[in-house]
Parts: structure tokens; C-alpha cells; sequence
């Protein structure tokens, strides 16, 4: 769907790349018992709304299997797919799946940005003997990014469980995922000019999390701001809080961490209610100074 | 000691509960494909003839004149929203181009206090029920004036009054609803039908073989509408599946079926 798979059909036929009738648990189910007889197949939902309708098999026989089997039964098969908000498709279409994932053991989750991240996570999570669920975000698709020499070799990976600093600073720490960190970074550039520095991280993969790389920026910048699409009840904002309570940053925090999330509703349909649930740069931007107290 | 003959012994038939079959001596596999499609029920032929005098319905004309204005006014607000969508004034439609005459012919055929689900291409029978076109237009620009207050996207009408469920866009989630629907009017007396209406496509999910077997195990008062337009998103039927259709899957399920050309 959305044309991701373009071409491949052309290049590799049938085999390998297959259309299925429309049931989300059958072909998810499928796909699982592929991985399990000994193929890596990838499983595309049209978006992770509709995984819901399959989610027993990603969770209890994608996740738990390899547990459940002491290691004897490995399944490696990556679920990709459009998550979080989009434009103008409503409630069944825009939730954010990153916190019901990232909450699974036995699930390695992966949330890209840039086309580099896109490129060498999905390669890694094939090449991965465990489950991965890879979000990506419809309205990055058509984002164009700029790609280094290496990261548009072969062979180029991005290593799942990897935080990147997209953008180093002093003054306060901006920890996101997926498309909220272009929202960082324009939030960033804004604020640069009234001298506040801002250092970006792109957590990459929200389970294992880097919690590490968060660590050592809080550490250095003393203030934290969460950014994410999803809800905010028991979500990526909550759990980076949380762990950075339980570890050695917390001493060196000056101010409370603030969290910027999507509005706590099902997505509403029309553009001026939509607009007003998403998490905007006017809204990071405000919670960076809230933190700092300027 | 008890001679054999004191012990009945069961009639040679497979004894597992609920079985009517037979036992046979041969092993021969069902092979697919043998029964045939399951007939198609018309009146007229394709110019327009009634085939049998006893099957006309004899509509008064002003009936078929409501069917008639319905099917054109529905075919004409598709074409001007389909061009909002292209033109980005909404983001979204879903025109109902060639099934207009199902949409009027089977809400014609309901009681207006009939409960129905549908799936998402179904507008002419919320239009023959009476709803109103500024209020088809409000939802799908999701502006003040819509009753939804601008949450859904377009198309996704619902209508308490005229007993049409908001729509609703997971596919063939109606279907188990739907009979839980028609279970709760059996329980309560209610003398209504239900009616559901998907496409072949969505027969495909889970939910519709869940949906219809409870359907026929609780014994609802429902009738199950299946559009096959060819196409489910962009997979055809070939590969949406195999046989006739979705009428003659499991035949053993205890319904009544008919294929309708219209």
C-alpha cells in the first residue's frame, strides 16, 4: 500500500512478493507461521491501526513464542507499516502504537525518521532473528532527506536499541521519535536565535530504548522535554521519565521533565481540530521555556 | 453373564453430536468447484423486460419514481464530492457509481424502523430514508453544521433517527455487530429486521465468518447484503478468493441465499 513495495513485485514476482485478501489476523498469522518454518517474511499493514485486528498474532505468537519455546522456535519476521497521525483520516486512523509495542517483551520496536534511519532500520530488523515491529510515518514518505556516501551503500545498517543526537546543545535536552523530531529540530532552530540551545535526540528504536544516550544528555544539559505524536497516558514521554528517575540523571536535573504528547482524544477529522491535537513546534517550543523558566 | 444381544447398538451413522452425514466406503475428496454458482435472481432482463408477469411487483409509480430520484440525485452529489476530494476541499470520498440500485432497491424493501450497519458504500439508502443533502454535505466538510461535529471522515454518515449506524472504517466490524443487533431485537420482541451490508472484499476478514456463524447459531432476524463490485481496494476477486462467491461459502451454515444482478 502507498506504493512502498513498488517495484519490488517487478524485480522479485510472486514469490516473494505476495498480495493478499483482506484479513489482517489470516495474513498476519500467515506471515508468523512463514517465520516459524524457517522464510523472513516482512508483514505490511496498511497502517497500524488495522494490526489491531491481528494483534493476538503479533503479540502472543510473534512476541512470547521464542520465550514460550526456551529459544527452540525463533520468529523472525518484521511488521512494517504507516503509524501515528497522518492528515484528515480521523480517529481509526491516526493512533500512535509505539507505547502498546514498546510495553511487549519479546518485541524489539523501531520508530525511523530520516530516510537513513528508514533504510538501515528495516534492514537491520530483517536481518534480526527476533520479532520487529517498524513504524514508520506516512507524511515522512514523501520527505526527502539527505543521504550520506555510507548510508546509501549495500550493506548500510542503523543498530537497533541506538539513539542518534541529531543536533548537539547545552541548555536542554529533546528526546522524539519518528516525524516530532523535524518538529524538534525546527523548535531548535527558533529557539538558537534567542540563544537557547537545544540538544536533539532521535530515539530510533523505542524498545530496547537507548535510555544511555538520554542519560548522558541530561547529565550535560540538565532539562528534559519529551516530544511524541501518541497520547500521553502510559506512554514513550512516560516511560523516558520514568527511567530517568530510576538512574544517575535524575541528580542532575534542574527542573521537572516536561512531556509534549498528542491531545488526549480519539483524532478528530476537521483540519482546525486535528491541527490543535498534534503536537506542533509553537507547543515544543513552549514547553522548553516553561522548563527553563524564561 | 449379558448375552450381546442385550446391549443396543447404535444405528450405523457417525455418532459425534450434531452430525447428519452418512458413513461411506470409499475414500473420495469433495472436489472444488463441481456444485455450481448459486443462480442469480432477476426480474427484468437487461433491456429492461419483466421476464415473468407473476415476479413484476407492481410498483405505483410514484415508488418508482422515488427509486428513480434517489439513484440520480446520489449519482450527482458523487460526482461533485468526488471532484472536492481531487480539488483538496476534503480529503477524502468514496463514491457509490453502479450500486445505486442496490442501495434504493433494498431500502425500498425495509420498514423505515429497520436497523442498519453498513459498511461505507452504502449513502443511497441513508438518502432513501430522507436524510438530507446539506446534512451529507456537512458531514463531509466537517463543518459546524454536521451532527458529528466535524470528528469523522467523509462518508462516514450515521443517523439516529432514520436507524442508519454511524459508519464505521474497519472492515466487516459491522458484521458481528450487526447480529448482536439482531439478537437484542429477538430478545426484546422487536418487531424489526437487521440489515448488513459489506463488500466481497471485507467477506474476507475474520469478523464476517465469526459474524455469520453467530448469526446462524443464535438464529437472527438479519439479512446479510453482500456488494461484490469486482474489487476490494485494488485486489480483485481472483484474488480475493476462490469459488462462486461469498454466497456459496459453507453452505452448511443454515442460511437462505440468493444472487441478486442489479
Amino acid at each position: 500500500a502507498l506504493q512502498i513495495s513498488r517495484g519490488l513485485w517487478k524485480k522479485y514476482g510472486d514469490k516473494r512478493v505476495i498480495d493478499t485478501p483482506i484479513s489482517e489476523m489470516g495474513f498476519a498469522g500467515i506471515a508468523v507461521g512463514a517465520a516459524m518454518a524457517g522464510l523472513r517474511p516482512v508483514c505490511e499493514f496498511m497502517t497500524f491501526n488495522f494490526s489491531m485486528q491481528a494483534i493476538d498474532q503479533v503479540i502472543n505468537s510473534a512476541a512470547k513464542t521464542c520465550y514460550m519455546s526456551a529459544g527452540s522456535i525463533a520468529v523472525p519476521i518484521v511488521f512494517r507499516g504507516p503509524n501515528g497521525a497522518s492528515a484528515g483520516v480521523a480517529a481509526q486512523h491516526s493512533q500512535c502504537f509505539a507505547a502498546w509495542y514498546g510495553h511487549c517483551p519479546g518485541l524489539k520496536v523501531v520508530s525511523p525518521w530520516s530516510s537513513e534511519d528508514s533504510k538501515g532500520l528495516l534492514k537491520a530488523s530483517i536481518r534480526d532473528d527476533n520479532p520487529v515491529v517498524m513504524l514508520e510515518n506516512e507524511l515522512l514518505y514523501g520527505v526527502p532527506f539527505e543521504m550520506s556516501e555510507q548510508a546509501q551503500s549495500k550493506d548500510f545498517i542503523v543498530p537497533i536499541g541506538k539513539a542518534k543526537i541529531e543536533r548537539e546543545g547545552t541548555h536542554v535536552t529533546l528526546v522524539s521519535h519518528s516525524r516530532p523530531v523535524g518538529h524538534c529540530l525546527e523548535a531548535a532552530a527558533v529557539l538558537a536565535k534567542e540563544g537557547v540551545e537545544c540538544e536533539v535526540v532521535n530515539l530510533r528504536t523505542i524498545r530496547p530504548m537507548d535510555i544511555e544516550t538520554v542519560e548522558a544528555s541530561v547529565v550535560k544539559t540538565n532539562h528534559l522535554v519529551t516530544v511524541e505524536g501518541g497520547w500521553p497516558q502510559f506512554g514513550v514521554g512516560a516511560e523516558i521519565c520514568a527511567r530517568i528517575m530510576e538512574g544517575p540523571a535524575f541528580n542532575y536535573l534542574d527542573a521537572p521533565a516536561v512531556r509534549v504528547t498528542g491531545a488526549d482524544v480519539p483524532m478528530p477529522y476537521a483540519k482546525i481540530l486535528e491541527d490543535n491535537c498534534i503536537p506542533q513546534v509553537k507547543d515544543i517550543i513552549f514547553a522548553v521555556k516553561k522548563t527553563l523558566n524564561i | 453373564p449379558p448375552l450381546p444381544q442385550d446391549f443396543p447398538v447404535p444405528e450405523e451413522k457417525p455418532q459425534f453430536p450434531g452430525a447428519s452425514a452418512e458413513f461411506a466406503d470409499r475414500l473420495e475428496f469433495i472436489q472444488p468447484n463441481v456444485i455450481s454458482g448459486i443462480p442469480v435472481y432477476r426480474v427484468m432482463d437487461r433491456q429492461g423486460h419483466v421476464l415473468s408477469p407473476d415476479q413484476d411487483p407492481q410498483l405505483p409509480q410514484e415508488a418508482v419514481l422515488k427509486l428513480y430520484r434517489t439513484m440520480t440525485l446520489l449519482n450527482t452529489m458523487d460526482r461533485i464530492l468526488y471532484e472536492s476530494q481531487r480539488q483538496g476541499r476534503i480529503s477524502f470520498y468514496m463514491t457509490n457509481y453502479g450500486e445505486e440500485g442496490t442501495h434504493v432497491g433494498s431500502a425500498a424493501a425495509l420498514d423505515a424502523s429497520d436497523l442498519v450497519f453498513g459498511q461505507y458504500r452504502e449513502a443511497g439508502v441513508l438518502m432513501y430514508r430522507g436524510y438530507p443533502l446539506d446534512l451529507f454535505m456537512a458531514q463531509c466538510y466537517g463543518n459546524a453544521s454536521d451532527t458529528a461535529k466535524g470528528r469523522q471522515m467523509p462518508v462516514h454518515y450515521g443517523c439516529r433517527e432514520r436507524h442508519f449506524v454511524t459508519i464505521s472504517s474497519p472492515l466487516a466490524t459491522q458484521i458481528p455487530q450487526a447480529v448482536g443487533a439482531a439478537y437484542a431485537i429477538k430478545r426484546s420482541d422487536g418487531n424489526r429486521a437487521v440489515i448488513c451490508y459489506f463488500g466481497e472484499g471485507a467477506a474476507s476478514e475474520g469478523d464476517a465468518h465469526a459474524g455469520f456463524n453467530f448469526a446462524a447459531t443464535l438464529e437472527c432476524p438479519i439479512v446479510f447484503f453482500c456488494r461484490n463490485n469486482g474489487y476490494a481496494i485494488s485486489t480483485p476477486t481472483s484474488e480475493q478468493y476462490r469459488g462462486d462467491g461469498i454466497g456459496e461459502r459453507n453452505p452448511e451454515k443454515g442460511f437462505q441465499k440468493r444472487g441478486l444482478e442489479g
